[in-house]
């Protein structure tokens, strides 16, 4: 039953005199006093659910698209957010580290002790292999200068750590040099069984996963966690394999350190193996040790000692950081919370501050040349301002390169406007006006550019003042001024309003325009975004960077919600 | 019918004092430029300030309006051969317009045209600002489409300039030529990047228009849950800044393996041209009668049919505007695919932005040119789809 009848029995005991409405009335009134639908259910649950399948079909149609907008552009963006604060890398590549580093006192003046350097031996020895130290000391370079090359380098140095132990094993033993002892001493004897037959079966498809046994894990804890690594890499380089690489030599220093932990550790293994380590735990004794803390600080490299770069490490230890944020405002974090960025370093509080300032410029030009514009063509004859339109929308619709590329030409040293102005004498040749690649070149051609943004919303409310009140406001004595400034510019506040707003949204995000004619004083702070981005690859920064630039626009359009409405843009007038 | 000939306030001959002094006034403004481009200003403003008071005299005076078309014809024939004499082929042109202009301003002032078409009561005061005010209006024209006019005799330039070569001032066919189109057309760079272009932006628009009249229809029933919620995030795209969306896009996408993918590119620009699809379509729907709907199923019509047969017809030059929005934003678009796409999905816009910000080339003119001749014939077909739409409406009278 469609809605309209629905009122119509609603509203039938006032036609009480039609005697068939009234039967029809009758009908759909239950024995309880009820409204009844066609099909006797309750008036009241037949509408609710017509509601609400008419609601679901709504959201049918909708739902395709707001799935793919929501993957498409919402998830990116809510990813840069996660980008701004996110700090994965550290505790992800420095676990051990960062779990002891926790008590470090970084006032103290010193590096942290033996137990740290041990910690962050493992570490390091495992990133360096799989090589993502670089990346950490990337990362970490972005809050303290030079920790990116000590990083690069130690990596390098660290394997001789490791060799120290891997020569004295297999001076000890030449066993050691064998991958499959290792795979005897760690694996667990099903897997070693399945692992056997896919490395003869020619290797087909991926390995099957490494289990440890449980005398390993148990007895062997270091040296377990460095191997179960190895594997994984193995496995996923494809290149190596289990069976003919020995091991990294940071396993030979684990080995070393389980079984001067646990000397009886052999006992817990069996046959050639548990002979092995038998002999090996025998001769640790005489074997020749490395201080990790001394090593690093001594033979690496001296700034293992400085506390700021660790404290630069435990700073930057947890999962998530506002690090990037304080950058993004000039400032940092440090061991005792925020700072100021050094004086030589502040530049985003002046970058924030120059787009502020350009986009209000900007935008106090299009005011400034839109309101005549805007005015004229509300008050010529219809056929005419349709005309003078054309002028409006041609660049409106013409491609922005287009009119950058157009601006380049004309702004140039050797361009059209400098030429004229030399042919005509006003300037000489050796003094040519610099318009471009300044803050000057910037206004003009983005001016240009959002000039039509300004005319547009302005047209479309000047359009609908009446006359009539100017005329009537003349008529009752007032001058043109006056008639102007108190009758009819107070009407065409809301269309300056809305162009102001879109101006200035448009203004302070724009990229392509400065980045060509800009230079390096007329550049906003979105050049600098793809500056980290491309160039600095500091993404998160870029990313806070966005973040605060989003938040900016965010408030202006809801402002410009406020003011205007979303469902009133319009498009080409 | 025009309003051009009726006339409002009666023309009378101006005092010879006036005329003469503001025809001079003018005659000097384009001495001043005439004198410095020979060498000596001050003497371009006294000849061209003499030569024109005189003009305005022997008008006013011996020919009057009996023999207008005469004395403008003989003005203008003095002011191109001086033109000539002065400046050859260039000098020619400027000469010309300046003639035909002078003619035409010495009868303007000298029988006070500039009153027919205004009121009567109006002071000297006001009609000097309603003229100013159009010549302040008219230099803002200027400012708009002065560099878009400047672009395109450029590209037909000889040379590898961005300026006005001599030759081309003298209108020497040698200063001339296609030279840049083309190496367009042979480059395989530039040929790849109109493929790219070509390629993308088709396949985003089909994807938003389809999207997006669909969820335009669904956002235009009476009851949304939610609506301005919806509404806010499928605008979205247009008011956040494109940097910010292409960095989003750049990192969210180099995680699921889309960066530098033709697909990659493709979705991005969908999601970019959807909410001018959803803003032109549901201001069509707003003026959709809801009862055709109805009407159709009365008559058996499944909802298929009634959306094809009836709906689509009716709101088709909305969806046409939102697509031809929404491909010359895929069209244009640089920023977005500078980050999301790789060396393989160059489009044109890409092209462009590379040469002006590395080896700026002429080439870079040829196809504004072209991107130019493009956006006249869309602004065209949007125009005449929302004079037909405003028709089926009968919003519009003509």
């Amino acid at each position: 039953m469609s809605d309209a009848t629905n009122d119509s029995t609603v509203g039938a005991p006032a036609r009480a005199d039609d005697p068939q409405a009234q039967k029809r009335a009758d009908q759909n009134v239950s024995k309880s006093g009820q409204m009844l639908a066609a099909d006797g259910t309750p008036l009241k649950r037949s509408l609710a659910r017509a509601l609400r399948r008419q609601k679901l079909r709504a959201l049918m149609l909708i739902a395709p698209l707001l799935i793919f907008v929501l993957l498409t552009f919402i998830a990116p963006i809510a990813d840069m957010l996660f980008r701004s604060v996110e700090n994965e890398i550290v505790p992800e590549t420095l676990p051990r580290t960062v779990e002891l580093l926790g008590s470090w006192d970084h006032e103290s003046d010193e590096a942290p002790g033996g137990e740290v350097f041990e910690a962050f031996y493992y570490d390091m020895a495992l990133a360096a292999q799989l090589k993502n130290h670089t990346r950490l000391g990337t990362r970490l370079n972005y809050e303290t200068t030079g920790i990116s090359s000590l990083f690069r380098q130690s990596g390098r140095d660290i394997e001789d750590i490791g060799d120290v132990y891997l020569d004295q094993f297999e001076d000890l033993n030449e066993a050691w040099e064998e991958p499959a002892t290792w795979i005897a001493l760690m694996g667990d004897p099903d897997w070693r069984a399945g692992y056997t037959e896919w490395f003869d079966d020619g290797q087909e498809g991926a390995p099957p996963g490494f289990r440890p046994s449980e005398a390993a894990e148990e007895m062997l804890p270091r040296t377990t966690a460095v191997y179960q690594n190895f594997a994984t890499f193995t496995a996923g380089a494809r290149r190596d394999s289990l069976a003919e690489d020995e091991p990294w030599p940071v396993a030979y220093t684990a080995l070393y350190q389980d079984l001067m932990a646990t000397p009886a550790a052999a006992d817990a293994f069996d046959g050639d193996t548990a002979a092995l380590l038998r002999e090996a735990a025998g001769a640790l004794s005489d074997f020749e040790t490395v201080d990790f803390r001394s090593y690093f600080i001594d033979e690496i490299d001296e700034d293992w000692g400085d506390p700021n770069v660790w404290a630069t490490i435990q700073t930057f230890s947890g999962p998530v950081t506002s690090g990037y944020f304080l950058n993004a405002v000039d400032m940092r974090q440090t061991a005792d919370g925020a700072a100021m960025q050094p004086e030589d370093q502040q530049i985003y509080g002046l970058l924030f501050k120059r787009t502020l300032f350009m986009s209000l410029t900007i935008m106090g030009c299009c005011i400034l040349l839109a309101y005549p514009v805007a005015y004229l063509l509300a008050n010529l004859p219809m056929r005419t301002a349709n005309l003078l339109m054309i002028l409006v929308l041609l660049p409106f619709w013409t491609s922005l390169l287009v009119r950058t590329s157009a601006w380049k030409v004309m702004l140039q040293q050797q361009g059209v406007i400098n030429d004229v102005l030399v042919w005509l004498g006003l300037i000489g040749d050796g003094s040519r006006l610099v318009m471009i690649n300044n803050q000057f070149g910037t206004i003009v051609a983005m001016t240009h550019i959002l000039l039509p943004f300004m005319i547009l919303p302005m047209y479309s409310v000047m359009s609908t003042i009446p006359p009539s009140y100017v005329r009537a406001a003349k008529s009752l004595g007032a001058t043109n001024w006056t008639a102007f400034w108190r009758v009819y510019f107070p009407q065409s506040v809301p269309g300056i309003g809305a162009g102001s707003i879109l101006v200035f949204i448009l203004a302070i995000g724009y990229y392509i325009t400065p980045e060509i004619v800009g230079g390096t004083t007329g550049t906003f702070i979105s050049n600098r975004i793809a500056y980290h981005i491309s160039s600095s690859l500091n993404w998160g920064l870029a990313a806070a960077l966005g973040t605060i630039l989003l938040a900016v626009v965010l408030i202006l359009y809801w402002a410009y919600d406020k003011i205007v409405g979303i469902d009133n843009v319009k498009l080409g007038g | 019918m025009s309003t051009s000939d009726v006339v409002i306030t009666e023309t009378r001959t101006m005092p010879y004092g006036f005329t003469c002094g503001v025809v001079a006034a003018a005659g000097a403004f384009f001495g001043l430029f005439v004198g410095t481009a020979q060498g000596s200003g001050l003497a371009g403003i006294v000849v061209g300030a003499a030569l024109c008071a005189g003009l305005a005299f022997l008008a006013m005076a011996v020919a009057g309006v009996a023999h207008e078309r005469t004395f403008k014809w003989g003005v203008l024939a003095l002011f191109a051969v001086a033109g000539f004499w002065i400046g050859a082929l260039p000098g020619l042109v400027v000469g010309t317009l300046f003639g035909w202009f002078i003619g035409w301003f010495i009868y303007w002032v000298g029988r006070c045209r500039y009153r027919s078409k205004l009121p009567p009561y109006l002071t000297s005061g006001q009609v000097l600002w309603h003229y100013s005010f159009r010549v302040i209006c008219g230099a803002i024209f200027v400012f708009l489409i002065t560099p878009i006019l400047v672009v395109m005799p450029l590209s037909f330039n000889a040379q590898n300039f961005f300026t006005f070569t001599p030759e081309m001032l003298a209108f020497d066919p040698a200063g001339y030529s296609l030279k840049h189109y083309r190496d367009f057309f042979n480059s395989a760079d530039w040929q790849q990047a109109l493929r790219n272009s070509l390629l993308i932006a088709p396949v985003a628009t089909l994807l938003s228009v389809g999207f997006g009249t669909l969820a335009a229809i669904g956002l235009s029933q009476p009851h949304v849950p939610f609506r301005r919620a919806i509404m806010a995030i499928l605008i979205s795209p247009m008011i956040v800044p494109l940097i910010i969306s292409a960095a989003g896009m750049y990192f969210f996408y180099s995680r699921i393996g889309l960066q530098g993918t033709y697909l990659g590119v493709v979705l991005a620009h969908a999601a970019l041209g959807i909410p001018f699809v959803i803003i032109t379509v549901t201001a069509t729907l707003v003026g959709f009668d809801r009862s055709l709907t109805r009407a159709a199923a009365n008559m058996g019509a499944d909802p298929v049919t009634t959306f094809f047969r009836v709906q689509m017809p009716l709101i088709l030059p909305g969806v046409i505007s939102g697509g031809l929005f929404a491909f010359i934003t895929s069209f244009d678009e640089v920023v977005v695919v500078l980050f999301v796409g790789s060396a393989n999905q160059q489009t044109l816009p890409w092209q462009m932005f590379t040469g002006l910000r590395e080896q700026i080339s002429p080439t870079i003119l040829a196809v504004a040119t072209m991107l130019v001749a493009i956006s006249i014939c869309l602004l065209t077909t949007l125009e005449v789809l929302r004079r037909r739409a405003e028709k089926l409406r009968g919003l519009s009278p003509g």
